[in-house]
């Protein structure tokens, strides 16, 4: 559905609201709607790559460079932070 | 020329088994309740048997029956099941499941009354709780339309322009137990009537999609109002295999059935069996001289607001037998939804509800006399209650 949701009429819903292209999930971006993410502090990160294991989203994208930053399904809920091994993550609120 | 089936006498509930083999049901999945228990028996021994060649899954419990066929449906079988009073209501929050994805499953539902006190027979509480749904639902008043439109509720349910699932109700004990006579269909008669399925999307993993996503509250209303639309306009398309099953063996049916209201300014209103019985009434009251004519209401879901209101043109006073309550509520069920279709009219006749026949509760036409005769003064004198339980002791 390339519309956003708000102006989708009733007449443009597949019957049973069914979705007829795979991978609809990629399309909706649950970053939208955090209140907090996470930042890296390069300078003490060890490239473990613990936080990208436990983030139960898939959040957390590996860069070219072999550091972690958040992507755009990150939901903000700390995880990554609780369980980093040098505490070089810290939560950020978002900016209004 | 309308084909002539073989006349048999039979058990309603094996009729309605064998109503599913000849249209040729590919997925079952039933858990047994009185007084149900016929329809799924037989049709597990047909597939027992190779007399179907049907999956049939054996589930433990109702709740897990509706939600394998949702599985089944998915995957693109024409999937039947049947359930009955505490059985229904442990579908309850997968049959709102089965409407809103546009699941075309048929069940039979041999209507009993709801615990407690428990009771295993008839009256229709059971479906009315369960009226909000969103499934087409008829009901039936005899071994034959059981039979009849069991078939028809295929054809309509998989019509792209319907995908609605479809119950026909059908009251227990009271029908399925008793034996009938009744035609049954030929299997050339019913395939060329019925075609294959060919669902509009199922579960492929060649071709991926997927069902039952969530909605966002942007768009819930959004897809609730396409099922509306589709309950609603489905009106034409079930008179539409009415007329076609009509034409095809004589018996044609309408969504609110007339029986001797030439002229009546008292109308009886029923659904169900019970209306049968009301005719023997309406005869004798009709010879007796009185203006007395009798409506059955065979489709209540979706309602048939313009055909309602035709039928009770002319009429003063409209009297509805509910079978099931709505207790602290406005009406019986069917009372509501009638008074509430007629409301608008410019001239319309006195309503006045009756409940009738729960938990099994014999009923004999010299009820439905009794029961004109007291309307008629209520009517008179303006109804003292919203309504009445009738022939309760006190």
């Amino acid at each position: 559905m390339s519309k956003p949701w708000d102006q989708v009429t009733w007449q443009e819903i597949e019957i049973g609201g069914i979705l007829t292209e795979p991978g609809s999930a990629r399309a909706y971006n649950t970053g939208d709607w955090r209140s907090q993410h996470p930042v890296w502090t390069k300078s003490r990160c060890i490239k473990c790559g613990v936080c990208w294991t436990v983030c139960p989203e898939a959040g957390i994208t590996e860069q070219p460079d072999g550091y972690f930053d958040m992507n755009s399904y990150c939901k903000g809920c700390g995880i990554c932070a609780k369980e980093c091994v040098t505490g070089c993550i810290s939560m950020v609120p978002e900016e209004e | 020329m309308a084909v002539k089936g073989h006349r048999v006498g039979m058990e309603v509930s094996i009729a309605v088994s064998h109503a599913v083999q000849l249209a040729r049901a590919e997925a079952i999945a039933a858990y047994p309740i009185t007084p149900q228990t016929h329809i799924v028996e037989h049709l597990s021994s047909l597939v027992a048997n190779g007399d179907l060649e049907a999956e049939f899954i054996n589930v433990e419990s109702e709740h897990s029956a509706i939600s394998a066929c949702i599985g089944m449906s998915a995957a693109g079988a024409r999937t039947f099941t049947a359930t009955s009073s505490q059985g229904l209501a442990l579908m309850h929050e997968i049959l709102f499941i089965v409407s809103a994805m546009r699941f075309p499953i048929v069940m039979a539902v041999a209507n009993r009354a709801l615990s407690g006190p428990l009771s295993i027979w008839n009256d229709h509480g059971d479906i009315m709780a369960a009226r909000d749904i969103g499934w087409i639902q008829v009901f039936v008043e005899n071994g034959q339309e059981a039979f009849d439109h069991t078939i028809m509720a295929f054809k309509i349910a998989e019509n792209y322009k319907v995908l609605l699932p479809t119950i026909v109700n059908m009251d227990g004990f009271i029908l399925t137990h008793v034996v009938e006579a009744l035609e049954m269909l030929d299997q050339e008669t019913v395939d060329k009537f019925l075609p294959d399925y060919h669902p509009r999307f199922k579960l492929d993993p060649k071709h991926p999609l997927t069902m039952g996503a969530f909605a966002m509250p942007e768009l819930f209303t959004e897809v609730k109002m396409g099922h509306q639309h589709a309950l609603m306009t489905s009106y034409d398309h079930i008179l539409k295999v009415w007329d076609e099953w009509g034409k095809l063996t004589g018996r044609t049916y309408h969504p609110v059935e007339r029986y001797r209201t030439e002229g009546a300014k008292v109308l009886l209103l029923i659904m169900g069996s019970l209306a049968e019985v009301a005719e023997v009434a309406v005869d004798e009251m009709r010879e007796a001289g009185e203006s007395v004519g009798l409506l059955k209401l065979r489709m209540w879901r979706p309602f048939p607001f313009k055909a309602l209101r035709e039928a009770v043109a002319g009429a003063e006073l409209v009297i509805v037998c509910d079978r099931a309550l709505s207790l602290g509520g406005a009406a019986g069920p069917v009372m509501a939804e009638v008074r509430s279709a007629l409301y608008p009219l410019a001239q319309k006749p006195a309503v006045v509800g009756y409940t009738v026949g729960l938990g099994g509760r014999d009923t004999q036409p010299e009820a439905f006399k009794e029961i004109v005769r007291l309307a008629r003064e209520e009517a008179a004198a303006g109804p003292s209650q919203e309504y009445f339980l009738f022939g309760v002791r006190s």
